[in-house]
C-alpha cells in the first residue's frame, strides 16, 4: 500500500491546478480516492466529521445488492438449463449465467462511466459514485437476452438525458437506471417484453419462457409454486426475482440506514391495498391473482427496495415518503391489471412518482410554512 | 420549572480530552488581544494607536456602525499592534500589559436602576459586544427591544465546558447579572438547564427556568428558543452566554471591567485537560504551553470542535469561546477506509460503521475530512440531526438559491450556524451547512435588515 501511495504522490503534481494534465485531475483523483481515503482536512465549519462519506454509501448499496445479483447469475443458467430440458449442476448454470450477465455488466459500467469520466473532466469536478450502483442495477432489471448494443444505447441515453442534462448527480429527476429501462422498454419492444425474451437463448430455440404476469396477463393461471416465486425460480430481469434475496438486501439497506424504510414499507402497503381492492372484484386472472403474491412476483419487491428508495429521485420529506411510497405500491398494481400492453407496472409507477415527488414534497412542507405564518398572525 | 422538553434530535458525540474539574490561573503578563473578527460583521473604528497606554477598561475601538458599542482593552499596559490583513481589515489590537491599572465605572445596582441606565452602562463597560441577537445570530443592536432574553445554562457540545464549575463562587455576579439583563426586555429571561445542573441553578430568582433533556443540541440556546419562543419575522430575542452573565454582574457589583474568564482546554492532544482563569483575549500559547501531545500535527480550535475558529498557538483565545480545543489535523491517508463497516475507530453515527456498537468510547476524531465533497445525494439524515420545526435540506437549498421569501417562510429567522453543525458533521456528501446558513443569514441582513 504504501509502494502504491508513493506512486501516487509522485505524479500528483502533474494533475494539481497548474500541472501539465491538470485537465485530466478528476481522472486521476477518482482512482487515487477510490484506494486512499484522501488527507484532506476541513478548513471551515464542523472541524471534525463523520467517518461517512458517498463512497461508503454506495458501497453499501452494491453490498446489498450482490445477494440478488449472484443469485441472478444462478437463475439465468437455472431457467435456460431447465426450459431446454438439459441436465445441469449448480457450477453449470452459475458458469453459463456469468458468460451472459457479465458482458452486460461490462457493457453497463463501460459506456456509463466513460461518459461519467468524460463529463467530469470535461465540467471539471469530481466523478460522482452514484453510477457505481446505477451501473450494476441497470443490467439487473433488464431481460437476459437483450442485444448488448441495445443495453449501451439504453446506459448511454440514461447517463446523457436522464442526468447530465440536468446537471449530474443529485440534480436529476427520474431515477437514471429505470430511464435506461424505460428507454430500452419503448425503443425496443420485442427485445423488452412478450414471451421470448425472459429465458436466455429461448428466442433463437423458439422456445416460451413466460413470467408469470405476462401468463396472467393473456389470462391464464400461474404454473409456478409460491414456493417458486418466494425463492426466485422464475422467469423474469435478472436480479428481480428472488423475493427472499430481494428481502435480505431491504434489510442491509434499512439495518445501515442508507435506505428509506419508510419508502420500502409504505410500497408493500399500497401494493397490497389495491390488491385487495383488486381481490374484491376477482373478474380475471390478473384480478384474482392474491394480494400477497402480487407483491412475490415480477419487479415489485426489487423496485420498491432498490429503485423507489433512489434518495435524489425520490420524495425528501419523511411524511412526503409515506405517501410517495403507498402510490408507488397502488400504481404499481394497477398498472399491472389494468394495461394489457404492460404486464409490470413497477417500472411506470416508479418513474411517475419520481415525477411528482416534489409536488408531494412541495404540500408537506407547505404544513410548515402555515404552521410558521398562522404563528406570525397571531403574534 | 414545570416543564422539562425533551430533544430527540441530534448526537452527541463523544471524545477524548475532557476538562478535568481544576483550575490553573494563568498570569496577568504577555500580550493580550481584542479581535474585531469575534465578533460577526463588525467594522471597527479605532480610538488607541500605536504606543498608547490604556488601563483595562479603557476603549480600544468602536463599531463604526453604532458608534455606542465599545470594545475596551482587557489589561492595563501599552498598544503595541494594530494587525491588519488583507484590504487593511483590522484583524487584532494587541496591548502587552504592565500594571493593574483599571478604569472606574463605579458601583451599581441593577436592580434599583431603569433600562436605559443599564443598558448604558453595559455599553460604557465594553460589555455589550457579549449581547447577541436571534434572528441572524450577530451582535444585539442597543436600540431594539428584544421580546425575550435566553441565557442556556449548559452545553451539550463536543468537550465543552461544565458552566456550574465555572460559576461556582460566582453566584452573587450570575444573579447580579441576570437582573440586570431582565431590565432590558419586556419579556422575561429564560434560562434553560438540565437535570445535572437545575440544582444549581434553583437558587437563582427573576428568571423563568426551563428543564431541557437529551441529545446534542439541547444546550444550544437557538434550540431552547425554538421549543419556547419560536422567533417571528420582525422579532428579536437576545442571548447571552452564562459566563458572561457572570460578567455583566460582576461589572455592576465591582464597578470594574471583568477581565478575567475561564476557559476549558480540552481535546484528545491536550496531556492534561482541564480548566484555566485567564484575562480575556489571553495567548493561548501560554495556556496550552507543554500540555500538547505533540507527536503529529496539531489542530487548535478557538471554541469546540463543531462550531469553533481554526486557530493556532500565537493566537489570542477569542471574546466569545469557553473552551480551547486540540484535535490531531488527521492530514493523512487511509487505504480503503471508505469501505463499509471497516476502519471503525473513525467515529459514524451511520450505521454504514460499526462505531455505534461501542457505545460509551470516547473518540480520538482528527480534523480529516473523512471523505469527498460531493454533490447532495442524501436524505433524513439531517432531519434526524436539526431539533428545530425547519426542514433543514430544503431551507439550505433555498438560502443556495438566495430565494429570500422562501428562506422566510422555511423558517431562516429561527436558525443560526451553530444549529446546524451537526449537519456539517453527519453528512455524507460534506455539505458546508453551517457556512451555507451564515450566508443566508448575511443575505437576510443585507436584504430585509
Amino acid at each position: 500500500m504504501k509502494f502504491i501511495r508513493n506512486t501516487f504522490d509522485k505524479y500528483k503534481p502533474l494533475f494539481d491546478k497548474g500541472g501539465k494534465y491538470e485537465k485530466y485531475a478528476p481522472a486521476f483523483f477518482g482512482f487515487d480516492t477510490f484506494l486512499f481515503v484522501p488527507n484532506h482536512t476541513t478548513q471551515q465549519g464542523s472541524h471534525i466529521r463523520d467517518g461517512v462519506d458517498l463512497k461508503r454509501i454506495m458501497s453499501t448499496v452494491i453490498l446489498a445488492l450482490i445477494p440478488v445479483t449472484i443469485f441472478g447469475i444462478w437463475n439465468i443458467g437455472n431457467q435456460h438449463f431447465t426450459l431446454m430440458g438439459e441436465a445441469f449442476g449448480f457450477m453449470d448454470a452459475m458458469w453459463y449465467g456469468a458468460l451472459r450477465f457479465m458482458p452486460m455488466l461490462a457493457v453497463s459500467y463501460g459506456v456509463g462511466l466513460t461518459i461519467e469520466f468524460a463529463f467530469a473532466v470535461f465540467r471539471g469536478h469530481e466523478v460522482n459514485e452514484g453510477y457505481l450502483v446505477t451501473g450494476l442495477l441497470i443490467p439487473l432489471i433488464m431481460p437476459i437476452d437483450l442485444p448488448l448494443w441495445m443495453l449501451g444505447i439504453a446506459v448511454a441515453f440514461s447517463v446523457f438525458i436522464g442526468k447530465e442534462a440536468f446537471g449530474g448527480t443529485g440534480m436529476n429527476v427520474l431515477n437514471p437506471a429505470l430511464v435506461a429501462r424505460a428507454f430500452a422498454f419503448f425503443a425496443y419492444a420485442p427485445y423488452m417484453s412478450g414471451d421470448k425474451v425472459w429465458v436466455a437463448d429461448s428466442v433463437a430455440d423458439g422456445v416460451s419462457g413466460e413470467t408469470i404476469l405476462g401468463t396472467l396477463a393473456a389470462n391464464n393461471e400461474a404454473s409456478f409454486s409460491v414456493m417458486e416465486m418466494f425463492m426466485g425460480y422464475i422467469p423474469g430481469s435478472v436480479g428481480e426475482t428472488s423475493f427472499l434475496l430481494v428481502m435480505v438486501g431491504a434489510l442491509i439497506l434499512v439495518a445501515t440506514g442508507v435506505g428509506s424504510w419508510r419508502i420500502i414499507v409504505s410500497t408493500f402497503a399500497g401494493g397490497a391495498v389495491m390488491g385487495l381492492i383488486f381481490n374484491a372484484f376477482g373478474v380475471n386472472a390478473l384480478m384474482s391473482f392474491p394480494w400477497w403474491q402480487q407483491l412475490l412476483v415480477g419487479g415489485f419487491a426489487f423496485g420498491a427496495v432498490f429503485m423507489a428508495t433512489d434518495p435524489v429521485s425520490g420524495a425528501q420529506t419523511n411524511k412526503g415518503k409515506w405517501i410517495y411510497g403507498f402510490l408507488i405500491g397502488i400504481f404499481a398494481i394497477l398498472v399491472r391489471v389494468f394495461n394489457g400492453a404492460y404486464p409490470e407496472g413497477m417500472m411506470m409507477a416508479i418513474l411517475l412518482m419520481n415525477v411528482f415527488a416534489p409536488t408531494i414534497d412541495h404540500y408537506v412542507i407547505q404544513g410548515n410554512i402555515k404552521r410558521r405564518q398562522k404563528r406570525l398572525k397571531t403574534a | 420549572m414545570s416543564k422539562d422538553i425533551r430533544i430527540k434530535k441530534g448526537l452527541s458525540i463523544k471524545l477524548k480530552g475532557r476538562a478535568a474539574d481544576t483550575l490553573a490561573v494563568m498570569p496577568h503578563s504577555g500580550i493580550f488581544a481584542v479581535k474585531p473578527t469575534d465578533f460577526h460583521g463588525i467594522t471597527p473604528k479605532m480610538v488607541v494607536k500605536v504606543g498608547d497606554s490604556v488601563a483595562s477598561g479603557d476603549v480600544l475601538f468602536f463599531s463604526k456602525s453604532q458608534e455606542e458599542i465599545k470594545f475596551v482593552s482587557p489589561v492595563a499596559g501599552k498598544v503595541v499592534e494594530i494587525q491588519r490583513g488583507a484590504k487593511r481589515r483590522i484583524l487584532a489590537v494587541k496591548v502587552q500589559a504592565s500594571g493593574e491599572e483599571s478604569k472606574d465605572f463605579g458601583i451599581k445596582n441593577p436592580d434599583s436602576l431603569n433600562r436605559l441606565d443599564v443598558l448604558n452602562a453595559i455599553l460604557e463597560g465594553g460589555l455589550f459586544p457579549y449581547i447577541n441577537q436571534r434572528p441572524y445570530d450577530v451582535m444585539a443592536d442597543p436600540k431594539e427591544m428584544p421580546k425575550a432574553i435566553f441565557v442556556s445554562g449548559f452545553d451539550t457540545a463536543p468537550l465543552a465546558v461544565d458552566y456550574t464549575f465555572i460559576l461556582k463562587g460566582k453566584e452573587a455576579e450570575f444573579q447580579a447579572g441576570l437582573t440586570a439583563l431582565s431590565k432590558l426586555t419586556e419579556g422575561a429571561v429564560n434560562l434553560g438547564v438540565n437535570k445535572d445542573c437545575s440544582s444549581f441553578y434553583n437558587q437563582f430568582s427573576g428568571v423563568e427556568m426551563t428543564s431541557f433533556s437529551g441529545v446534542h443540541p439541547a444546550g444550544n440556546v437557538g434550540v431552547q428558543i425554538g421549543a419556547l419562543n419560536p422567533i417571528n419575522a420582525g422579532e428579536r430575542v437576545w442571548t447571552v452566554n452564562a459566563q458572561d452573565v457572570a460578567a455583566i454582574g460582576e461589572f455592576f457589583l465591582t464597578g470594574k471591567y471583568p477581565s478575567s474568564k475561564i476557559v476549558a482546554l480540552v481535546g484528545s492532544s491536550v496531556v492534561n485537560p482541564q480548566y484555566y482563569q485567564i484575562q480575556r483575549g489571553q495567548e493561548i500559547s501560554v495556556i496550552v504551553n507543554n500540555n500538547l501531545n505533540k507527536d503529529q500535527d496539531l489542530r487548535v480550535i478557538n471554541g469546540n470542535v463543531l462550531t469553533g475558529m481554526m486557530s493556532s498557538e500565537s493566537d489570542f483565545v477569542g471574546a466569545l469561546t469557553n473552551e480551547i480545543s486540540v484535535i490531531p489535523e488527521g492530514n493523512t491517508y487511509r487505504a480503503f477506509g471508505w469501505l463499509p463497516f471497516v476502519q471503525n475507530f473513525v467515529h459514524s453515527s451511520s450505521r454504514t460503521s460499526l462505531s455505534w456498537l461501542s457505545g460509551s468510547k470516547e473518540y480520538e476524531l482528527t480534523a480529516n475530512m473523512n471523505g469527498e465533497i460531493r454533490a447532495l445525494v442524501e436524505t433524513g439524515k439531517m432531519e434526524q440531526v436539526v431539533p428545530l420545526d425547519v426542514f433543514p435540506m430544503q431551507l439550505l437549498k433555498a438560502i443556495m438559491e438566495g430565494d429570500i421569501e422562501k428562506m422566510e417562510n422555511l423558517g431562516i429567522y429561527e436558525v443560526a450556524p451553530e444549529d446546524f453543525a451537526l449537519v456539517d458533521y453527519t453528512s455524507s456528501s460534506k455539505i458546508e451547512a453551517q457556512q451555507i446558513v451564515r450566508q443566508g443569514l448575511d443575505l437576510m441582513i443585507k436584504e430585509v435588515g
